[in-house]
């Protein structure tokens, strides 16, 4: 049996197989990049080892490296996660050649799957349903939309829509230069395009012993750029003519390759009617069914089966890697039939008001009140967090931009989007731009409720989806909150008059003021002390605008009432970032200072006269290269010469000054912008 | 006392509730509370709209923004005389502000002139203001920061300015030859005499462009030596920071010259000399708010001071009011006790049935001689019409207690503070620590009155003795004269006793809404605590 894992992988993936390993009893061990030292998945492992570097190509994916702390540690499996070198057929040779038990397929599954051409080929021999991948000559206008797509691609690389034939060579031109550069193999090949698809997954599990078992469905449409967002079991609305046909095609191809271990069988499913259109209505008889891929590895989203199936997909596993036969390890005959529905999101680190663009910071805090099972369960209806960070975290430009994943189980598809609304309203989570509210808007949206899904949903109403709850007159309220907290904290922690009414003043002569930037835009508010209690006022006197009434002021929490109802903010500070959470959802606000040091304000890189003097000469001209150490002003002030040289290598941008020169103490005398020394690193 | 914070009558003392609540008092205060607004407001207008506008047009901050970007957030700014001036012929306010306040947790005097009202020069009220601030500092050892925008004195009022006013300057040196720094923030003008503030002042910040300190400008030089000069030459901020060395700092804005005004403070290294507060302390057993059922609209009225009390010092620890009173069976028309403000131990004299007897004053005596013996700062709460008269009285020895109290009160070294809740008549106000027996600070709630006696009193005394002496000389009395007479002096004495015209004379620090009594009181006794608090040695206490 297995004693001790190296999981090769970061973040909440890594803390959710140490989670099982640690329930089963086993010895856990991480390796972590630099960046990643400090990281909870760290913490959380019985031992660590280092991958020197940041990026993946010298860390999380150096196979050998991997194996070598494996060695080093006393692991006796590794445990590949999702990504990195999950689905690295040569690595997975490579661990067992060094006798390491390896958690996942034989590396002859991975590699036939890892090939969109060969993998549709196998399904075709099983008898699944396979788009027929067409003739790039013969197409005629009434073949489009078509869709071009890179075999050995993924996540949208490599990949083209078609819309117009005389667009097709170019557009495969460019697939197979993609394809090429990404993943070192160029060939492509042309399907229909499904445009109100569906995307369907079968999970299965099947042991060496011969039993394959089908854990029911998933639906995980709601993509952004290929990258899903929401994923649910079972996929809601399906005929059990289709679900039957998608889960026999997924035993077959299991069957079809001899698959052990975990595995995820995507399709495509489009509801056509009899010309051939598609409609939104389900039919159960023209149901068009494209097998997609085969991932031979766990899945993001596993948890959603795990929640409807009750079982233990690592733990699951980690039996079959032991060689362990599934019936006996789960303690039943058949695998369990999914019970109730769940919902997970994908909580990641971006901005969706600006095209997802990754963000980063550091996790100021993060908080799902309330129950919260986590990385294995919920046993009942209810939550569950996956989470890679906590409080403390920092987001970088290295991995991936998920943080976590929220997972809601309901008696019914309804229930569990209420409960996983409801969490994702209460989140508390600061320091990071995030996609919760679009999240929430999603959760919130009548088509969703209505399981009208598809693979293009998202983007097209993500304009609606990803507004932020809180408009600008909620900002304003979170704002003066922030104001009236931070005055009552600053009174207290003042070393004189700390129980003097904060703000106080006998004769007002103009309301405190508390300007923010929230969200790139600044917040000015307004508020007074009136007979010893802060009271919200107008920020702009000519502004009509209705100020809250302020019930309760403490240094952490503000109660406001609009129109007789009382709603609360937590307030947190941290330096110039003040925290609020509030019915719209967490807030991130950063103090306006009500001072600029005039210092600050000169233009990094500048050089300044320590004294006033004059110059003698100039050792540069404008727009010349310079390293560090070279003199640059040669100044003369008290009969003393002064050498002024330039602080590091970098370019001349600015000079503002000429032999014989006067300058003032402080007076800038040149500019030198610096070289980027990140692309030698 | 008694009663616990459970009663939710607002009433501390063991009787039935009475018809304190009645809610005409409340009205009738709310009303005077809105006045003084009103009055407020004239100070704070300062030299009008126009002027405010111009003075914001060239970029520059008003003299109370400047202090509030001084002050640290969420500090208390106690702000003092705001009426000076009020019933003078010089525009309310004084043209300038003072007041305490924190600057990176330390407890200053701030004073700043008003710019808009005639260029921020100094008129008599002004002086006047600006000499009894400098005296608050230094009594309270508070640094003190000017931030200074004055065109130098009225010329027309000169003669009531030039030679009292020379002690402003002498007052921020012996600020800091006793070892409490000065801060000077030049904005504008500080010119002729005015350049000395900066001058005398142990820090200096110049504002570019701004600033303009010198003795005397290109005109007078021009006149005197025939020399052509100009503004920043002869005392631009540049040419002090870099030339004269007057300037130790060069701020670039006004913003910044506050900015660098807080540098220099948070660099004090300030330490408060006297003692501190209690760690912890309970707030009021019964609601502030209250205070304003409790004062009846007819000053002639009595009212329980015991209920104030209950509204202004610390709860008991176990509940109910932390006042605890001494001798409560004798001379029961002056309640004295001892409680905590703020955690700041204090005892108390407050007038119950406005008249003092010899039992009173001798009660007084003995008591201010005890806060002495233990070093506790007092408070004396003015509701008194005066010493008894009468044959019985004036053999009974009413002079000779009178004189004890008021000589206690005189000789007494233990910091005072004087509330004006009601009525201050007669010798009441000096043997309750009125403005000339220099207590600490003073402040009157917006129905005190302060006279020598009552209007109706007075205008009657004055008859009387008219009548007299018309008598005395066979002469027929006018009465519908006399009846004439006593309605204007009864006018006239009922005006000047209101607290705002007091007020105006500087012989209060200010007028307060009697809800913010007790956050007054919190930061006086916490200024007070930054000097040393030692009672008078010498005698025991004498038992009277």
């Amino acid at each position: 049996m297995i004693q001790k894992v190296l999981v090769a992988n970061r973040g909440e993936i890594a803390r959710r197989v140490f989670a099982t390993c640690r329930a089963l009893g086993i010895a856990t061990v991480a390796v972590h990049s630099d960046a990643d030292a400090d990281a909870p998945f760290v913490r959380d492992a019985d031992a660590a080892v280092r991958l020197p570097g940041n990026a993946p190509g010298e860390t999380y994916l150096r196979g050998d490296l991997v194996i070598a702390a494996a060695q080093a540690s006393g692991a006796d499996a590794i445990h590949p996660g999702y990504g990195f070198l999950s689905e690295n057929a040569d690595f997975a040779a490579a661990v067992r050649d060094a006798g390491l038990v390896w958690i996942g397929p034989d590396p002859e599954a991975i590699e036939a799957m890892g090939s969109k051409v060969r993998s549709k080929e196998l399904m075709a021999a099983a008898g699944g349903p396979v788009a027929g991948m067409l003739e790039p000559e013969a197409m005629t206008t009434s073949d489009l939309p078509l869709v071009v797509k890179a075999s050995s691609g993924g996540g949208g690389r490599g990949m083209r829509v078609v819309r117009d034939l005389d667009a097709l060579p170019a557009a495969m031109e460019q697939a197979a230069a993609e394809a090429g550069s990404a993943f070192g193999d160029t060939t492509v090949f042309v399907e229909h395009y499904l445009e109100h698809a569906r995307h369907i997954e079968v999970q299965v599990m099947a042991d060496s012993h011969g039993t394959c078992w089908v854990l029911g469905d998933r639906d995980c449409s709601l993509q952004r750029r290929h990258q899903k967002v929401v994923e649910e079991a079972p996929a809601p609305g399906l005929s059990d003519a289709t679900r039957t046909a998608l889960h026999d095609a997924a035993r077959s191809l299991v069957k079809q390759v001899g698959y052990t271990g975990a595995g995820t069988v995507e399709f495509l499913v489009e509801e056509r009617d009899e010309h051939g259109q598609s409609v939104e209505e389900r039919d159960e008889q023209s149901a068009l069914i494209s097998f997609l891929e085969m991932n031979t590895r766990l899945q993001v989203e596993h948890p959603v089966t795990e929640a409807v199936t009750g079982l233990d997909l690592v733990a699951l596993q980690i039996a079959v890697a032991e060689g362990r036969a599934l019936q006996e390890v789960a303690g039943m005959s058949e695998p369990p039939a999914p019970r109730g529905h769940a919902i997970e999101v994908r909580l990641y680190a971006e901005d969706a008001a600006d095209d997802f663009s990754p963000q980063t910071g550091t996790v100021r805090s993060f908080d799902l009140p309330g129950s919260v099972a986590r990385f294995t369960g919920p046993s009942a209806y209810g939550l569950r967090l996956d989470s890679g960070v906590e409080a403390g975290s920092e987001v970088g430009i290295h991995y991936d931009a998920m943080l976590a994943k929220v997972i809601a189980y309901g008696p019914d598809r309804a229930s569990a989007i209420r409960t996983l609304r409801g969490a994702l309203g209460r989140t508390r989570l600061h320091g990071v731009t995030t996609n919760l509210d679009l999240l929430h808007g999603i959760l919130g949206a009548p088509e969703f409720a209505a399981g009208k899904l598809s693979t293009l949903l998202l983007e097209e109403r993500i304009d609606d989806w990803s507004a932020p709850r809180a408009d600008a007159s909620a900002i304003a309220d979170y704002a003066t909150a922030a104001a009236l907290a931070a005055a009552v904290a600053a009174a207290e922690s003042a070393p004189v008059l700390s129980r003097i009414p904060a703000g106080f003043r006998n004769v007002a002569s103009q309301p405190h003021t508390a300007s923010y930037v929230v969200r790139g835009e600044e917040v000015s508010v307004a508020y007074a002390s009136v007979v010893g209690r802060l009271t919200p006022q107008a920020a702009d006197s000519d502004d009509d605008a209705v100020v809250p009434v302020a019930s309760v002021v403490t240094a952490d929490r503000v109660v406001l009432e609009r129109d007789g109802v009382a709603r609360a903010y937590a307030v947190a500070r941290d330096g110039a970032s003040i925290d609020v959470d509030g019915p719209a959802g967490p807030l991130d606000l950063t103090v306006v200072p009500r001072f600029t040091d005039p210092a600050d304000q000169v233009v990094a890189g500048s050089l300044l006269a320590p004294m006033p003097g004059s110059v003698i000469s100039v050792g540069v001209e404008q727009g010349q290269a310079v390293s560090q150490g070279d003199v640059v002003v040669v100044l003369e002030a008290m009969k003393m010469q002064h050498t002024i040289t330039a602080p590091t290598d970098g370019v001349v941008t600015e000079l503002a000054v000429s032999a014989g020169s006067q300058v003032e103490s402080g007076a800038v005398l040149a500019v030198i912008e610096g070289t980027d020394e990140g692309e030698t690193a | 006392m008694t009663t616990t914070a459970a009663d939710a009558a607002p009433t501390t003392g063991d009787g039935p509730p009475s018809d304190r609540t009645v809610p005409t008092n409340r009205e009738a205060m709310l009303e005077k509370i809105a006045d003084l607004a009103e009055q407020h407001a004239k100070a704070l207008a300062g030299g009008g709209q126009r002027y405010i506008d111009r003075h914001h047009a060239r970029g520059k901050l008003l003299a109370r923004e400047r202090i509030e970007l001084l002050l640290d957030e969420g500090a208390p700014f106690l702000e003092l005389s705001t009426l000076a001036a009020w019933g003078t012929d010089f525009p309310v306010g004084g043209s300038i502000v003072t007041g305490i306040g924190v600057v990176e947790g330390v407890e200053c005097m701030i004073i700043a002139n008003d710019p808009t009202v005639k260029g921020g020069s100094s008129n008599p009220l002004t002086v006047k203001k600006g000499l009894r601030a400098a005296q608050i500092a230094a009594e309270n050892r508070l640094p003190t920061i000017n931030l200074v925008e004055s065109g130098g004195a009225d010329l027309p009022t000169q003669k009531d300015i030039f030679i009292p006013g020379g002690a402003t300057f002498r007052n921020i040196t012996r600020s800091s030859a006793a070892r409490v720094p000065t801060v000077a923030l030049v904005f504008g003008n500080s010119t002729a005499g005015g350049a000395y503030v900066p001058g005398m002042s142990d820090y200096v910040v110049m504002v570019k462009e701004g600033a303009k300190v010198f003795l005397g400008g290109p005109p007078l030089v021009k006149m005197a030596t025939g020399e052509e000069s100009d503004d920043e030459s002869l005392g631009g901020a540049e040419m002090h920071a870099r030339t004269s060395g007057l300037a130790d700092y060069l701020a670039v804005d006004e913003y910044d010259a506050i900015r660098l005004g807080r540098q220099i403070v948070r660099r004090l290294n300030w330490r408060k000399q006297g003692p501190s507060a209690a760690a912890s302390y309970a707030e009021p057993a019964f609601d502030v708010d209250e205070l304003l059922d409790l004062v009846p609209s007819d000053l002639k009225v009595p009212f329980d001071p015991r209920e104030v009390i209950a509204r202004i010092v610390d709860g008991a620890p176990e509940g109910g009011s932390g006042f605890d009173e001494f001798k409560p069976l004798y001379g029961s028309s002056l309640v004295t006790g001892f409680a905590s403000v703020h955690g700041f131990p204090i005892g108390i004299l407050a007038n119950a049935q406005g008249v003092l007897f010899s039992e009173e004053a001798q009660k007084a005596t003995q008591f201010i001689q005890l806060a002495n013996q233990t070093d506790t700062p007092l408070l004396f709460l003015h509701n008194t019409t005066g010493y008894m008269v009468g044959a019985e009285y004036e053999q009974g020895g009413i002079i000779k207690h009178g004189a004890q109290m008021i000589n206690a009160v005189s000789n007494s070294t233990v910091p005072h503070i004087s509330v004006v809740i009601g009525a201050s008549y007669g010798a009441g106000h000096y043997g309750m620590s009125g403005r000339a027996y220099d207590p600490r600070f003073m402040f009157s709630w917006p129905n005190a009155k302060s006279a020598v006696m009552g209007p109706a009193q007075l205008a009657g005394v004055i008859s009387i003795v008219a009548r007299g002496a018309a008598e005395a000389k066979g002469q027929p009395y006018d009465e519908d004269g006399d009846k004439q007479m006593r309605a204007f002096i009864e006018k006239q004495i009922e005006e000047q006793s209101l607290a705002y015209f007091t007020s105006g004379l500087l012989y209060d620090d200010g007028v307060i809404d009697p809800r913010d009594t007790r956050t007054v009181l919190g930061i006086c006794l916490s200024a007070i605590a930054t000097a040393p608090v030692e009672g008078a040695r010498g005698y025991g206490v004498f038992r009277l």
